[in-house]
């Protein structure tokens, strides 16, 4: 702990500018899939501070422009300065009125730009993005961590969803795969990180993006069983314990 | 609020190992496509090699955001070069260059482990390798990454290569044939694959000749 | 003898409400070799003349690699081009850097024209000398500009500067309707047509004439001295004796609509016919 404390000031003795070490509030995973029309991505809507429940009802997933969809594990206070930096991009981006529009891949690599950038200055953003879009007939789907590791692939998910979620998804994931299908694979995601990740909270949105553009689902719950005895009784067994 | 997260680092490795071959005519450069952070495997399809000119090729493993801030910056290196001088880049001069793109951040690294692999000016196969801060040598045969203290003796054996402290210096390049060498980079990533949990996935073989660029694939094991 | 006592810096307004050191530096453009550039849906193709000054020395480069998907052909102080190709090279590396796609070619113009207009705001500056037709493709088709020292720029379908190249632009008028649909081919037998118009009775060689393409699917590339001549041997459009067929009338008329209107106001005191064949074998003095 001291050690920690004197590369703190070591880090911060230059000038008084506080860098990010530790986030405040954070939301927890973001997963993403490629389906047969575009791009799905699911997210529910808790925002914890350390372990206190803090916030219920915040919208972790965002248009970007026509053709993108952003969403967001990590710092949330963050994040919505990222949400910043991107509505100024798009609004230059409309300004020039002349038929040019941001795709996907611009700004997933701007963002990986940016991600990296702060790291670079010791002050990282504390978040991991997930990108996803279409633009004429291409479908895009990439993520960038908190220290600009990027990449693309068919499915993605951040945080516990790459340890919960990915090994599901590597196993039911279909490149044809229907609007319904991914919609139920991403709620069977969604569902096994509700019951494994203690900061998830019964309380998520789907968005969709494809040629036509980007909607996002009022919030909803999924159904879940908490009745097993297991559950209603978690001592019985556990000998010694209390 | 306590603070529960680990001291924050810039760094990260997400492994992977890279191998390149040297021949008379010809240059194979090789690595794994797995992308890993920890124990997680972020995805199975990253490709390592990057095309830095018409002759030249690098593999990279280590910090993923490193290697490619690096692959960018020469990029942008090529086409000024490109712009000024009118042609490609000679795989020794982007050797130089990439020395000296390490070196500049001597004090913050690109956490990048190398192989630079491609042709000279007189059409023969040559390998560079490089540690994170651009020191570097040119060679007959490279290997960099997680995997590569698996494969690097591996190769010492096969090849046989003439020891570069014989005076005076005898030709690094490989005796193997071209098929000879891809089927060597097979065998050393099926092996490494066995013990490096970072190597896997697939391998992408890139062969380097007179006719131009190849491009091979083989499937590794996946766990 | 006639001074005018309004012209001895860039920011002094003359009561007409001219800018005359602007209005010279739009002349300097007129004086050096042509340049000319004509596009279809899918294809820009740019050319221009290779005056040698002197029978002792090449000719200077005037067509310039932007990026792959850009390219530009100059006319006027050639150094002034150089410096404004490396600011555009630049530019297109840098938002290749942030975004991995390459710059729209409106927007590097509209970024150009900014800073030749920066230079018409300065006491401390000179505008730049140079006219450039910039070349480029990107999201919605294939783009020429015109940009001008004064910091104006226009977009054309086909378009011509430089000295005597109100013979080009008379040839380009007529044609270009069917530009729109042109094959790369004919854009080019075309572009060779129009620089053969600006040389007046001498013979088109390739020696003389340098030609670029950039379209869908093709980066931009300067075409080299045996494809081009292999072109004009295979159009049969070398020329020479028999005299160019440009409408006697249409080189009257100065500038045409397209034609900026300082230029045209510069026009009415000095006789500055785009260049009149007279001065032209003087040399160009500022296209060194």
């Amino acid at each position: 702990m001291e050690s920690n404390q004197a590369k703190n000031s070591l880090l911060s003795s230059h000038d008084n500018i506080q860098r990010t070490q530790y986030p405040y509030v954070t939301g927890t995973s973001v997963v993403a899939l490629k389906y047969k029309d575009g791009i799905l991505m699911a997210s529910d809507m808790g925002g914890s501070y350390g372990s206190t429940l803090r916030y219920k009802s915040v919208e972790r997933l965002k248009p970007i422009g026509k053709h993108s969809l952003l969403g967001a594990s990590g710092e949330l206070s963050d994040f919505q300065e990222i949400l910043r930096y991107l509505d100024e991009l798009i609004l230059y981006d409309n300004m020039w009125d002349d038929g040019n529009s941001l795709g996907p891949k611009e700004v997933h690599n701007y963002l990986t730009r940016v991600m990296y950038n702060r790291r670079n200055k010791f002050d990282p953003l504390w978040n991991t993005l997930v990108l996803g879009g279409v633009k004429k007939g291409h479908k895009y789907l990439g993520m960038v961590s908190m220290i600009g590791v990027n990449f693309e692939d068919d499915h993605v998910a951040t945080g516990f969803g790459n340890h919960l979620a990915r090994p599901i998804l590597r196993d039911e994931w279909r490149e044809d795969l229907t609007f319904e299908e991914g919609v139920k694979l991403l709620e069977k995601c969604m569902r096994v990180l509700l019951y494994r990740d203690r900061s998830a909270v019964n309380k998520l949105q789907i968005a969709k993006i494809t040629e036509e553009g980007v909607t996002i689902s009022q919030p909803y719950s999924l159904k879940t069983f908490w009745g097993f005895s297991a559950f209603q009784n978690p001592t019985v067994g556990a000998e010694g314990s209390w | 609020m306590t603070k529960q997260a680990a001291n924050w680092s810039p760094y990260d490795n997400n492994g992977g190992s890279c191998v390149a071959i040297a021949g008379i005519d010809y240059c194979v450069i090789a690595a794994d496509t797995r992308m890993s952070t920890g124990y997680s495997i972020l995805t199975r399809e990253y490709s390592k090699i990057c095309k830095l000119a018409d002759k030249s090729l690098m593999a990279s493993s280590g910090f993923q955001a490193d290697v490619k801030a690096l692959q960018k910056f020469l990029a942008a290196r090529h086409l000024i070069y490109q712009h000024q001088h009118n042609k490609q880049m000679s795989c020794p001069a982007m050797a130089q260059l990439l020395s000296n793109t390490l070196y500049y951040k001597r004090f913050f690294p690109y956490y990048s482990f190398n192989v630079l692999g491609g042709l000279d000016t007189e059409g023969k196969g040559c390998v560079y390798t490089y540690d994170a801060v651009g020191s570097y040598e040119r060679v007959g045969y490279g290997c960099q990454g997680s995997g590569s203290t698996l494969i690097m003796p591996f190769l010492d054996n096969q090849l046989k290569s003439p020891s570069p402290l014989l005076l005076p210096a005898q030709d690094a390049v490989t005796p193997l044939s071209e098929a000879e060498a891809v089927d060597l980079v097979k065998t050393c990533f099926a092996s490494a694959t066995e013990r490096d949990i970072y190597t896997g996935d697939k391998l992408e073989i890139v062969v380097l000749n007179a006719d131009g660029i190849r491009r091979e694939y083989m499937e590794l094991r996946k766990d | 003898m006639f001074r005018n006592q309004y012209d001895t810096d860039v920011t002094t307004w003359s009561p007409a409400g001219r800018l005359f050191q602007v209005e010279y530096a739009m002349e300097a453009v007129k004086q050096g070799s042509a340049a000319i550039g004509l596009r279809s849906k899918t294809h820009v193709v740019l050319g221009c003349v290779n005056k040698a000054n002197s029978e002792l020395t090449s000719h200077q480069k005037k067509i310039f690699k932007v990026d792959d998907h850009i390219g530009v052909a100059i006319a006027g102080l050639t150094a002034d081009g150089r410096v404004l190709s490396r600011y555009m090279r630049s530019e297109c590396i840098n938002y290749g850097f942030t975004y991995e796609s390459p710059l729209p070619v409106g927007r590097l113009v509209v970024q150009l024209a900014d800073k030749a207009q920066v230079c018409t705001q300065r006491s401390w500056k000179r505008p730049y000398g140079v006219g450039l037709l910039v070349g480029g493709l990107d999201e919605s088709g294939a783009h020429l500009y015109y940009n001008c020292p004064s910091g104006n720029y226009f977009e054309y379908q086909a378009f011509a500067i430089g000295s005597r190249s109100q013979a080009a632009k008379t040839y380009l008028e007529r044609r270009f309707n069917s530009f729109m649909d042109s094959s790369r081919d004919d854009l080019i037998k075309d572009a060779l047509l129009a620089i053969r118009e600006t040389l007046q009775g001498e013979t088109l060689k390739s020696s003389i004439c340098t030609v670029a393409v950039v379209g869908a699917g093709e980066a931009f590339h300067v075409l080299d001295n045996e494809t081009v001549q292999k072109l004009i041997d295979a159009f049969e459009i070398a020329g020479g004796e028999e005299a160019p067929a440009a409408d006697p009338d249409a080189a009257a008329e100065e500038g045409g609509a397209a034609d900026q209107g300082a230029a045209a106001a510069a026009d009415q005191g000095a006789a500055a016919t785009d260049q009149g064949a007279a001065t032209e074998e003087g040399v160009a003095p500022m296209d060194i």
